[in-house]
Order: structure tokens, then C-alpha cells, then sequence
């Protein structure tokens, strides 16, 4: 029962790998569902290792499975006590340079791998964002076009033909988190102090998710991470759409200027009004996401409004703070920001 | 004579009021009395550290449960890990090589009982800070009391900016204090091994309990001092307004990374030897056969030693070292894999051709060396730095950790307790209590840390208070945490067996397993002097050659 | 209950040679010295790591000059402890006491000569704890240092006022011989420090 048991976690790995080879979505974060490039090397290497590993379990386990019966003491066996065997060079032998050798296989086939992710080299058509870590959000700028958004990265597709990859400079404004999206790459941690890089280069549309992998503090936990994957046109236009200015409104003058009188203009920033904060997410086109506090709660008009008047009711220990603001001025701003498109 | 005398002073400190019985207990330099107080004091902060790992474990029982705020959450896991690694694991082990590596090498005493009495009091003061958190870690309004840092508390976390009041300063001070402890009964051990050893004990015939805590100690000698020496400087930050680990002022939080590590992975290895030693002692006595290769095992061990002081690095595959830095360490790390392998493979053959008595000690034993056996094949995918990428900071790494912790080095702790507990008792445990603990512990081992891997493999990263739906990780953690309860419910029946057999077991004599190492030669439990004349031995199972004088041990080695 | 101190000549055939295992003292030092000398290998790595990268304040080079002379009278101070201890192996208590004196004073003057330049640091050159990087890991690694010589000067100075008390007798060469072993070693972390700070380190 116990060695059964035993037998469990590598069964359920090697079942993860396979349940994706099926078609089955096991998990949207299941790391042998790899769809994109670094994902697929990692993927590859995970697979021989695990086969490796696993042959090794298997030879071990018969042989001690076959120990363990085989030589318990009898009922009715005499008294006397077994052959005393001190030791022998030549099994000792086998069994130090076999496991040296199937190391050294391990050890070439890793060593391929970290160099093919590692060493990769922008081409010159891939896109460049700078991700910056903060308790408990992500920032993100493109580098080419003016433009900052938060918590939902936006990449294009990339094929073998036309290779779009996306490459990401890893840094932190407070304390160290980590960007795992397991779809597409494995974790690079985000270190204050410490640039990072990595790549991705996702080869299917859609969302991909993952969260923060390093503690970073109270709210580590709800630091999610968004991923869109869209074609080529569809990026562009987005990238156009959000390098604009904040749609203006005169129906929500009111709640823009309760915005921009009270204590929100010092950590957020709105372009196109006097909002210039950099400590919070970049507000201008809140409304083209689809979730808020950093995939705390979907952004809808009630959560919004909910949100404002005290963030901890979705992420006590959030650096946002409730803001004391009346109805009416909650009304106001959630109005104003619902035209942030 | 001297055992009249000692019956006479048994009666009498029985009859003694319990203020003379604990003032002993208190002013003690005896070894055994120390190991026992070590052993008594670690089975406490297990208890603490249990009771932390169930409400982490309720709190995610199911996605966006409010059994407790986040704040506590990470103070929970923060003061699991802490404990569970330096004021339960470190003083189990130090408190069996205590009691035992006097005993096993025909010593009176240590070679510093008091420096022993001494550290001991450090740590025990250590844990008594570390907990006092929770009263006195209020520093400002609002500042949290318990540390909430992770116990390997990387920097800037660590720094004023983020943690205000003084939790992380309960944290640092006392883990200062027990690693001064931990020093002095390293070298404490590691001078008892090379100096105490009765006549004829040469190194090469010194039971391998012996030769692993010796190894041990020159781990915790050689890997405890860079955790002070980077303890200090967080004082320095936090207390004299330093800059070592301050971001801002173009300190490294990396460097935090490297000297953590550099303790973090030998001290792996400091809980793990002596585990090994456990081991090494019991699957012999009851194979009914010598340890298979002797010197190879040692060897074996002096590898692991050398090799796990290089490796630390592979903590910090995702911190963005260079593609060399990454490949050195995954050949440092692969190749601590070949002596383990060893290590793993003699026991075996000491099994192969023996008459195996399944009596509890063997049980955790066996289960052991399956429990290793995955601990280790999922130590090298971790150690595949691209597998690394997507694991590390994974529930599959917590997964890894505790396979090692609980089902390698806690089983044999267990094998240890029931082994030994007739010497230091000198009570029989109950059998069938025995057993029933093994197989409930041993489901809820496996029903927790087998399906542990899966959430790490489907994305969960480790300490997180709540967790999304959808993810397909719902079911596992449910799981998981059924697993607890049984681990929980074991553990009571072995402290109940303890108690019980403490006071009601029937009398064990001085050799209950016909064993063959010295603490068998001596009285149960052994004399305030050990040995009413020092033994002399000529191999490394000097009672075989007394139950075997037509075939002694030394005609062979 | 067996005795296993059986004078058998069938389980004891030939007697082994005297059985002589290495003195607890001098061994657990080495051990202690084991770890100090790990406590200082990460101070001065984070020394070095740190070489340069301070942003602002007093850079090493501007402020730092060797102290010869104090690097002369702890290194004499080895010596001296060295030719104390071969006095009292040779029974001279009274050489041992005028050696031994002679140590405690040496490291006196370097503890006073390190308050000095520590003085002429922080008021001159403006360099505390937290001006700077060097600030920090400058007198952490000096002052850990300053420390342990103050350790062994305590240390030094109880033995050599049961020496003046005629206390001291030959019988405890090998404990005074353990106390200069740790004098030693504080020395030789020194030369490391006066390498790695006055040194490399500029």
C-alpha cells in the first residue's frame, strides 16, 4: 500500500505531461502545456528527465520491493544469524560509475537547454517591454511606443515563419517577485537593483495566466498575471489605442475633477489630465482591462466602485487605501474612470 | 560498588521534591540528561510548528478561504518553517548525537559538558525569543508581531522600509542566538568524536552514527557562520542604519540570496547525515547483518559533505545568474546525486541476504529509504536548471523539501526514537502503538506530499494565502489537507505511546535489539558515568565479537 | 551485565600500542577558528563585492592610509605570545609573565591606534556606518575585527593578572597555549583584512 503510494508523485507528473498531450486542459497554468518556444525547450528536457528519473525509480523499487519481501525473517527459520557480508569492491564499483554516467547525460542535455533559452538573441522584429515588479501589481511599458499599462500585457503571436518573440526587462521598484506565466517560459525573478531579461514567443492567440512567484509580501498572492496573445493587426491597433491620450468626457467632469482633487492624482496617472502619479497603475485606458487590483476581482462597474471606496475588501493589505470618499463622490469617480477606455 | 552507589542516588532523587528534580534537570552537564532536555524541548516546537502547518493548511483547503487574514497566513508559514527547521529538526538531531555519540564511542562524557549545558540553554533561549514575537513584535502601530518574512527572508523584505516594527528583528536575534548554540555543540561534538574515543576505537572502527555526526558537526561548523556573519550585517542595516542588503543606497539583495544559501544548503545536509546515521545504525541490527561497505560509506558521506558546501547556487536558478554560473550548478548538484546514490544502494545490499525483523524502528527505516529514494529523483529534476525555471517557488518545490524533511529525515527520527527509547528509558515502547503510528503517519505522509507535486506542476506557487479558482488546483489541496489530519492524529499516538511506555512499559534490560554497538553493553537507562570501566574494543561491532567470540568482527576488517 | 573489559587472552590476544587520541583543546579551537574564519571570509567578501560601488561619500582612496605601524605591533604581539607560551613550557613563569605582558600591550596599542583612526574618520572625513557602502562594510569588517582583539586582549589580560598573582604554573602551558592559538588567528585575519582593505581595496 505504502509503496504504492510511493509511486504516486511520479505518476502524477508523468500524468500531467501526458493529460496535455491529450488535449485534456488539465490546468490553464499546467507547465506541460507549453505554447511557446522557451516553454517547449523546458517541456522537452522536464520529459527526458522524468523518463530518466523514472526508469531509475522503478529499477530501485523492484530491487528494494524485492529485498524487503524477500528477506524478512521467517517464521520457524532457525535461530542462527545470516551470512555476515562486510562489503565487495566490484558491486560498489557498478553502482558509483553507472549513476556517474547517466549524470553526465543529465548534465549535457540541461547544459543545451539553459544555452538555447539563455543566449537567445533579439531578432529585429521582436517587441521589447520593461516589466516592472510592485507590491502587488505589474507595470509595463513598451519601449518603442509611448505607451504604460498595468497587470495585462499585451504580446503578439509569433510564428516559425514571421518570429515576433516578445523580450522582457525584468526589474522591481520595492521588494523581489517573480513573472511566471507557465504556458510560455519558466520564472524570472524581478530583483530591485538586479535587471533581468527573458523571452517569450507564444505561437496560439488567447490568455495565458500566471502570478507573482516569489514572495513579496502581505498580498503576494493576488498578484496575478494576464497574458494576450493577439495577432499581429490586433496588437498593433491595440498598441495604437492605448499610446493616445484619456478619452475626454464632458459628461464626467465632475467625478474628473473630484479625481483630480483629492489624494488619487499622487499615485496614479491619467494622460491628458493633471493626474501624474507613478506609484499606482497607470489609469489612462483602465477601461480596456478586463480585471482590476492586479486580477483581484473582474472590472466591472460595481467591483470598481467597490474597489475605490476600500481596496481591502478584495486585498486587505493592499498599499491603496480607502479613501473616506462620500457616495456621491464614488459615484462620481466610477462614472469618470468608466470612460477611461 | 559504583553501581550500589548509583541505585542509592536513584532512590533518593526519586524521592526528591520537584524543585530539587528540576533544579537538576536545569544545572545539568550530563550528556544524556542534556540530549533527553534537547529531544524534550524539540518535541515542544514540533508541536508549535504542527499546529502552524495545520491553519496553512485549512486556510487553503479550498480557492478564497478566510480562515485567517493573509497577514497571519505569512506569519504562519514563516514561523513553520523557521521552527520547524532550527528549534525541531536542528535540536532533534543535535539531541540524539548527544545521548548517543558519548555512548557509541565508550566516553564518559563529552569533551565540553558544560560548553554542551552552555548551547543547549542558547538554543532553548533562542526559540523562547523567537516566539516572544507574537507578544512583544509590535514595534509601531500597525507593524505585524510574528515574523512574516520566510524563513529564508530575502532582502529588501527583510529591510526597515518593509518591515517596520520588530518581528524581523525577533527573527534575526533569535536565530543568533541558537546558531551560537548550535556552533558550540558542533564543536563540542565534532572534539567528543576526535578525543573522547575509548582505547582501541580507532576512526576506522567507530560505529558510522560516529563518523556521520562528526560530519555533521563539521557542517553546522562550517555552514552556521556565514548565516551568523549575514545575520550580523542585517543588524547592522536595520539597527545602525547600514547599507549590506539597501537597495537604494546600491546594496545587493542577490548577495542576501548567496550568503542564505550558502548556510541554507549545507544545513540540508546537517539534518540529513544524521539521518542517515539513524539508518546506518538500525536497518544493520534488524537485517541481522554488518553495514555493507563501511568505508565507502563513509567516504561516501565526507563526499556529500564536501560536494553540498558548493551547491547553494541551485536555489537561485531563477535569479538570472549567467548560462556558466547556471551550468556549474547543476553539476555541483547533479553530482551530490552520485554518493547519495551509494549511500542509498549499501543500505539496500545491507538488507539483501538478511533476515529482516519488522519491528517499528526498521519500519520507518524502510519507508525511509522509499521516501528517499523520491526525494532524490525529485531533487535532480529540480536540479535540471530549465525544469528548475518552471518548479522553483512551486508547490512541487515544497513537494521536494518536505519529502526530504518529513519522509526522509523525520521517519528516521521516528526509527530513532523507538530504537533508542528502551536505553533511554529503560522501558519498552508498546509495539502495537508503534505501528499504528507508522502506517497513520505514513498514509498521511503520502496522501499529503505525494499529491503536493501536482499543484506545483499545474502553476501554484508556494505561499500564497488564497488562490483562484479554476485552476485545476482545488481538488489536490483538499487533498493535502485531509493528509494532515492523519499525520496529526499520528503523531498524538506516538507521544501517547512515549508517555505511556515511559511510565507503564514493561523493563527493557540493557539489550533489548541484540545489538552490537557500546550503548547496548550498559545498563538502560545508562549510569550518570555511562560505563563502569571503559570498554576496549577491536572492531566495529565489539558486542558481535562478545556474542561471537569464535567469529569476532576483526578477523575481517 | 558484560563487562567488554575482558582480560581474556582469548579476545585480547597482543596488547595494542598505547592509545593516545589528540588533546580536546587545541582540537575544539581549531574547530572555532573553522568558524570564525567563515565569518570573516563573508565579511570580506562583501567587502570586496562592494569595492567601488559606493554612489557618494568618501571613496577608500581619498581617506584610507595603512597603519603600519599598529600592523607592526599585532603581528610582533604573535610572536611574543609565542615566546611566552615556549617560557612556560620551559618552566619560566617569570619570562612567560614579561612576554605575555608584552602581548596584552601590543594589542592594547592596536585597539587604541584602530579608536584613533576611527576617530579621524568620522570627524574629519565625515565616514560613519551610514554614509555609504564603504561606510558600512568598512567598519563591519574592521570593527568584527577590533572586536576579537578585544575578546583576546580580555582574555590575554585575566591570565596575565593570575600570572602576576603567581598563579601560573607550568602545568597550564597547554591552556595558554589554546589562548595563543585564538591570538594567532586574530592576527592572521589581519593580514587578510589589511590585504583585502589597505591594500586591494584602494
Amino acid at each position: 500500500m505504502r509503496i504504492l503510494k510511493s509511486a504516486v508523485p511520479i505518476f502524477c507528473t508523468a500524468a500531467a505531461a501526458r493529460a496535455n498531450s491529450a488535449g485534456e486542459p488539465l490546468s490553464p497554468t499546467n507547465i506541460f502545456a507549453p505554447a511557446s518556444t522557451p516553454a517547449d525547450t523546458i517541456s522537452g528536457l522536464s520529459l527526458l528527465v522524468l523518463t530518466i528519473t523514472g526508469a531509475m525509480f522503478v529499477i530501485v523499487l523492484c530491487l528494494l520491493l524485492w529485498a524487503v519481501v524477500k528477506f524478512r525473517e521467517k517464521a520457524g527459520a532457525g535461530p542462527g544469524e545470516p551470512a555476515q557480508v562486510y562489503g565487495s569492491t566490484q558491486v560498489e564499483l557498478a553502482w558509483t560509475v553507472i549513476p556517474v554516467l547517466i549524470v553526465t547525460i543529465l548534465l549535457l542535455a540541461t547544459a543545451r537547454a539553459i544555452a538555447s533559452i539563455q543566449n537567445a538573441i533579439p531578432p529585429p522584429g521582436a517587441v521589447e517591454v520593461s516589466v516592472i515588479g510592485h507590491q502587488y501589481w505589474w507595470e509595463y511599458h513598451y519601449k518603442k511606443s509611448n505607451v504604460v499599462t498595468a497587470n495585462e500585457l499585451h504580446v503578439p503571436v509569433s510564428s516559425p515563419v514571421h518570429p515576433t518573440p516578445t523580450f522582457l526587462s525584468l526589474f522591481s521598484a520595492d521588494t523581489d517577485h517573480s513573472f511566471w506565466v507557465p504556458r510560455l517560459a519558466g520564472k524570472t525573478d524581478l530583483i530591485p537593483n538586479h535587471p533581468n531579461s527573458m523571452w517569450i514567443d507564444p505561437r496560439e492567440t488567447g490568455v495565458y495566466l500566471g502570478q507573482c512567484s516569489q514572495y513579496c509580501g502581505v498580498q503576494h498572492a493576488k498578484m496575478l498575471l494576464r497574458v494576450y496573445v493577439q495577432t499581429r493587426d490586433e496588437f498593433d491597433r491595440w498598441l495604437e489605442q492605448q499610446s493616445g491620450p484619456a478619452a475626454a468626457s464632458d459628461s464626467t467632469i465632475e467625478g474628473r475633477r473630484t479625481f483630480e482633487s483629492t489624494a488619487c492624482v499622487n499615485c496614479h496617472t491619467i494622460r491628458g489630465s493633471t493626474a501624474t502619479g507613478t506609484f499606482g497603475p497607470d489609469l489612462t485606458h483602465l477601461m480596456s482591462r478586463e480585471t482590476i487590483g492586479a486580477g483581484a476581482a473582474l472590472n466591472t462597474p460595481a467591483n470598481l466602485r467597490r474597489w475605490i471606496q476600500d481596496p481591502s475588501a478584495f486585498k486587505p493589505g493592499c498599499l491603496m487605501p480607502a479613501m473616506g470618499l462620500s457616495d456621491s463622490q464614488l459615484d462620481a469617480i466610477t462614472a469618470y474612470m468608466e470612460t477611461l477606455r | 560498588m559504583s553501581a550500589a552507589r548509583a541505585t542509592v542516588a536513584v532512590v533518593r532523587s526519586e524521592r526528591a521534591p520537584l524543585v530539587d528534580t528540576l533544579h537538576e534537570w536545569v544545572t545539568t552537564v550530563d550528556h544524556k540528561r542534556l540530549g533527553i532536555l534537547y529531544i524534550i524541548y524539540a518535541l515542544l516546537f514540533l508541536a508549535f510548528g504542527g499546529i502552524e502547518a495545520i491553519i496553512i493548511r485549512i486556510q487553503l483547503i479550498r480557492p478564497h478561504n478566510t480562515f485567517v487574514s493573509p497577514q497571519v497566513f505569512n506569519r504562519m508559514f514563516t514561523m513553520h518553517g523557521t521552527t520547524m527547521i532550527f528549534f525541531a529538526a536542528m535540536p532533534l538531531v543535535f539531541g540524539f548525537a548527544n545521548y548517543l555519540v558519548p555512548l557509541m564511542i565508550g566516553a564518559r562524557d563529552t569533551a565540553f559538558p558544560r560548553l554542551n549545558a552552555f548551547s543547549f540553554w542558547l538554543t532553548a533561549f533562542g526559540g523562547l525569543l523567537l516566539y516572544f514575537s507574537f507578544l512583544g513584535g509590535n514595534g509601531l502601530y500597525g507593524a505585524g508581531n510574528a515574523p512574516d518574512v520566510g524563513w529564508f527572508a530575502y532582502a529588501p523584505l527583510t529591510s526597515r522600509t518593509f518591515s517596520p516594527g520588530h518581528s524581523t528583528d525577533f527573527w534575526i536575534l533569535a536565530l543568533l542566538l541558537s546558531g551560537i548554540g548550535s556552533m558550540g555543540t558542533a564543536i563540542n561534538i565534532a572534539a567528543t568524536v576526535l578525543c573522547m574515543r575509548c582505547p582501541g576505537m580507532t576512526l576506522g572502527k567507530m560505529p558510522l552514527l560516529a563518523w556521520l555526526n562528526f560530519t555533521m558537526a563539521g557542517l553546522v561548523i562550517l555552514s552556521m557562520s556565514p548565516l551568523t556573519a549575514a545575520q550580523l550585517m542585517l543588524l547592522v542595516d536595520r539597527y545602525l542604519g547600514g547599507h549590506f542588503f539597501d537597495v537604494q543606497a546600491g546594496g545587493s539583495a542577490v548577495l542576501w540570496m548567496h550568503f542564505f544559501w550558502i548556510f541554507g544548503h549545507p544545513e540540508v545536509y546537517v539534518l540529513a547525515i544524521p539521518a542517515f546515521a539513524f539508518a546506518s545504525e538500525i536497518i544493520p541490527v534488524f537485517s541481522r547483518k554488518p553495514i555493507f561497505g563501511y568505508p565507502v560509506m563513509v567516504a561516501a558521506t565526507l563526499a556529500i559533505g564536501f560536494i553540498s558546501m558548493s551547491v547553494w547556487a541551485h536555489h537561485m536558478f531563477t535569479v538570472g545568474m549567467t548560462s556558466a554560473g547556471n551550468t556549474f550548478f547543476v553539476l555541483s548538484t547533479m553530482a551530490i546525486a552520485v554518493p547519495t546514490g551509494i549511500k542509498i544502494f549499501n543500505w539496500l545490499a545491507t538488507i539483501w541476504g538478511g533476515k529482516v525483523q519488522y519491528r517499528t524502528p526498521m519500519l520507518f527505516c524502510v519507508a525511509f529509504l522509499f521516501q528517499f529514494l523520491i526525494a532524490g529523483l525529485t531533487g535532480i529534476m529540480l536540479a535540471a536548471a530549465p525544469f528548475d525555471w518552471q518548479l522553483s517557488g512551486s508547490y512541487f518545490v515544497v513537494a521536494h523539501f518536505h519529502y526530504v524533511i518529513v519522509g526522509g529525515i523525520l521517519f528516521t527520527i521516528f526509527g530513532a526514537f523507538y530504537y533508542w527509547f528502551p536505553k533511554m528509558s529503560g522501558r519498552m515502547y508498546n509495539e502495537a502503538l508503534g505501528k499504528v503510528h507508522f502506517w497513520l503517519f505514513t498514509a498521511g505522509f503520502h496522501l499529503t506530499f505525494d499529491f503536493m507535486h501536482v499543484p506545483g506542476v499545474l502553476g501554484m506557487p508556494r505561499r500564497i494565502y488564497t488562490y483562484e479558482p479554476g485552476r485545476g488546483w482545488d481538488i489536490w489541496n483538499l487533498v493535502i489537507t485531509i493528509g494532515v489530519l492523519f499525520q496529526a492524529v499520528a503523531t498524538l499516538v506516538f507521544l501517547g505511546n512515549l508517555l505511556w511506555s515511559k511510565l507503564w512499559g514493561k523493563v527493557a534490560g540493557s539489550d533489548p535489539w541484540d545489538g552490537w554497538t557500546l550503548e547496548w553493553s550498559t545498563a538502560s537507562p545508562p549510569p550518570a558515568y555511562n560505563f563502569p570501566s571503559l570498554p576496549e574494543v577491536r572492531s566495529r561491532r565489539p558486542l558481535w565479537d562478545l556474542k561471537h567470540p569464535e567469529d569476532p568482527d576483526w578477523h575481517y576488517e | 551485565m558484560r563487562a567488554l573489559t575482558t582480560t581474556g587472552p582469548e579476545h585480547v590476544p597482543e596488547r595494542q600500542p598505547e592509545w593516545r587520541l589528540p588533546a580536546r583543546g587545541p582540537v575544539a579551537m581549531y574547530f572555532l577558528i573553522a568558524a570564525e574564519a567563515a565569518i570573516f571570509t563573508i565579511f570580506v567578501v562583501a567587502y570586496i563585492f562592494y569595492v567601488g560601488k559606493s554612489a557618494t561619500g568618501p571613496q577608500p582612496a581619498a581617506v584610507l592610509h595603512a597603519p603600519l605601524f599598529l600592523t607592526a605591533c599585532l603581528l610582533s604581539s604573535s610572536l611574543t605570545t609565542h615566546l611566552a607560551v615556549r617560557g612556560l613550557r620551559s618552566r619560566n613563569v617569570r619570562r612567560f609573565t614579561w612576554w605575555w605582558c608584552g602581548t596584552v600591550i601590543l594589542g592594547g596599542i592596536f585597539v587604541a591606534g584602530t579608536a584613533r583612526e576611527w576617530r579621524h574618520l568620522v570627524y574629519q572625513d565625515g565616514l560613519t556606518i551610514q554614509t555609504n557602502l564603504f561606510g558600512t562594510t568598512y567598519y563591519s569588517l574592521v570593527g568584527l575585527h577590533a572586536f576579537h582583539v578585544i575578546a583576546g586582549l580580555l582574555a590575554l589580560a585575566v591570565v596575565l593578572v593570575f600570572a602576576i598573582r603567581g598563579d601560573v604554573r607550568q602545568e597550564h602551558s597547554a591552556r595558554t597555549e589554546v589562548l595563543s592559538m585564538y591570538w594567532h588567528f586574530v592576527d592572521a585575519v589581519w593580514v587578510v583584512i589589511f590585504t583585502v582593505v589597505y591594500l586591494i581595496g584602494r
